[in-house]
């Protein structure tokens, strides 16, 4: 998953202290495997040096949690682009995938848009595997199985989680 | 360029539960087309209103630009007889018959002569890798070779537009398969129009394109070919 651009989308809800980006990413993404504090602050130090966030001035009871962090036209333009591009189609994918809807329904984004480009990128890569399949030999049906199988799990994900949008948007802007 | 084989902003209803909501969906000819969708999404009613099974309660079907959800019973009879070939998913086959008579059965209903038409049927079995099953009956067959002579039954009078709905539903991955590969592949010889209903994404890929129907309407996922 990728850290700055999950970082942008959370900077694209409202302007955040890191110690609050912290804890958001980590109840929502970390799962089990919180954001080290000084990955956090390097990355939003990319982020403004690249012209994607802003620091805003420090605030009263000055310390580094005390800055506030403030996502720039640019930041929000990429962040946009990345949440609209369906993912290339290759296995393992289930954590981007998760974080893309989590941030499109936490955003009031069309998830299901989201979802239906994935499927169709996915279903695309089906088809080129399946005729992979179709003019090759034993081996290639084989390497063509194993990753059909996987994007066939992704794609059953994909169908669930479009039929559980409405309670999903419900739990993630609670 | 004039559709195969199309539905119009199609509305239908069990009772007072509605299955298709201004359903919309044109298949190309030549094109395989997959629809899919979550059980009870009104998919297989897509196709039987397309096929000419059920008649819609608004909207439009037309087959070659021409409008046939308006014709009598008995015309879309003869044209469900003539231009279309079916398949399902646990083949209906009619178990008293032997699998070349059932093969021949689509023939000797448009009136072809006995003898001709299990030439013709005949010619399938070799074709769909069925050679030596000819006089077996349905209960003697496993379920891909019945589902391959329920294939050989819905192409042997070189129908326009073949409807086949979950074709591998009853099968096996690797007999679902075969299938598949035998059906798409007479069917891309042949020129023959496809309207694939299923809930399986690994048949789903064998389509030119996809098609998903949710609650009663048809979301096209990409265009189609020739259309923007």
């Amino acid at each position: 998953m990728s850290v700055p651009l999950t970082l942008l989308g959370l900077l694209e809800r409202e302007p955040s202290h890191g110690y609050d980006l912290k804890r958001d990413y980590d109840a929502l993404f970390g799962r089990g495997r919180p954001l080290p504090f000084g990955q956090l602050y390097s990355t939003l130090g990319r982020l403004a040096r690249d012209g994607k966030v802003v620091v805003g001035e420090t605030e009263a009871g000055a310390g580094p949690d005390r800055k506030r962090y403030v996502i720039t036209d640019q930041g929000a333009t990429e962040f946009e682009a990345w949440l609209r591009e369906p993912v290339e189609a290759e296995p393992h994918l289930q954590t981007v995938l998760f974080a893309k809807v989590t941030l499109a329904l936490m955003l009031g984004r069309d998830a299901e848009a989201y979802l239906d480009a994935q499927r169709a990128a996915h279903l695309q890569r089906m088809r080129e595997l399946t005729e992979v399949k179709r003019g090759g030999g034993l081996v290639d049906a084989l390497l063509a199985d194993h990753g059909l199988f996987h994007l066939e799990a992704d794609l059953r994900w994909i169908d669930l989680t479009t039929a559980r949008l409405d309670a999903l948007r419900t739990e993630v802007r609670s | 360029m004039t559709a195969a084989v199309e539905a119009l902003d199609v509305r239908f209803s069990f009772g007072s539960t509605p299955a298709l909501r201004d359903a919309t969906v044109a298949v190309e000819a030549g094109e395989i087309l997959a629809v899919m969708g979550p059980s009870g999404s009104g998919k297989s009613t897509l196709l039987h209103c397309l096929a000419g099974i059920l008649v819609p309660d608004g909207g439009e079907i037309r087959v070659a630009g021409r409008r046939t959800d308006d014709l009598p019973e008995a015309e879309r009879s003869a044209l469900r007889r003539d231009r279309f070939g079916f398949v399902f998913q646990f083949g209906q086959l009619v178990p008293e018959l032997t699998a070349e008579e059932n093969v021949a059965l689509p023939l000797l209903l448009a009136g072809v002569r006995r003898r001709e038409a299990l030439v013709r049927a005949r010619g399938w079995f070799e074709r769909l890798d069925l050679g030596g099953l000819e006089q077996r009956r349905s209960g003697e067959l496993s379920g891909g070779q019945a589902q391959r002579v329920a294939l050989a039954r819905g192409m042997v009078a070189e129908p326009e537009v073949l409807f086949a709905d979950e074709p591998t539903g009853a099968l096996d991955s690797l007999t679902g398969e075969h299938v598949m590969d035998m059906l798409v592949g007479t069917a891309r010889e042949r020129g023959t129009t496809v309207v694939l209903v299923t809930h399986e994404a690994r048949v789903a890929a064998y389509a030119d394109r996809e098609v998903v129907v949710r609650d009663g309407r048809v979301v096209s996922l990409t265009p189609a070919a020739g259309r923007p």
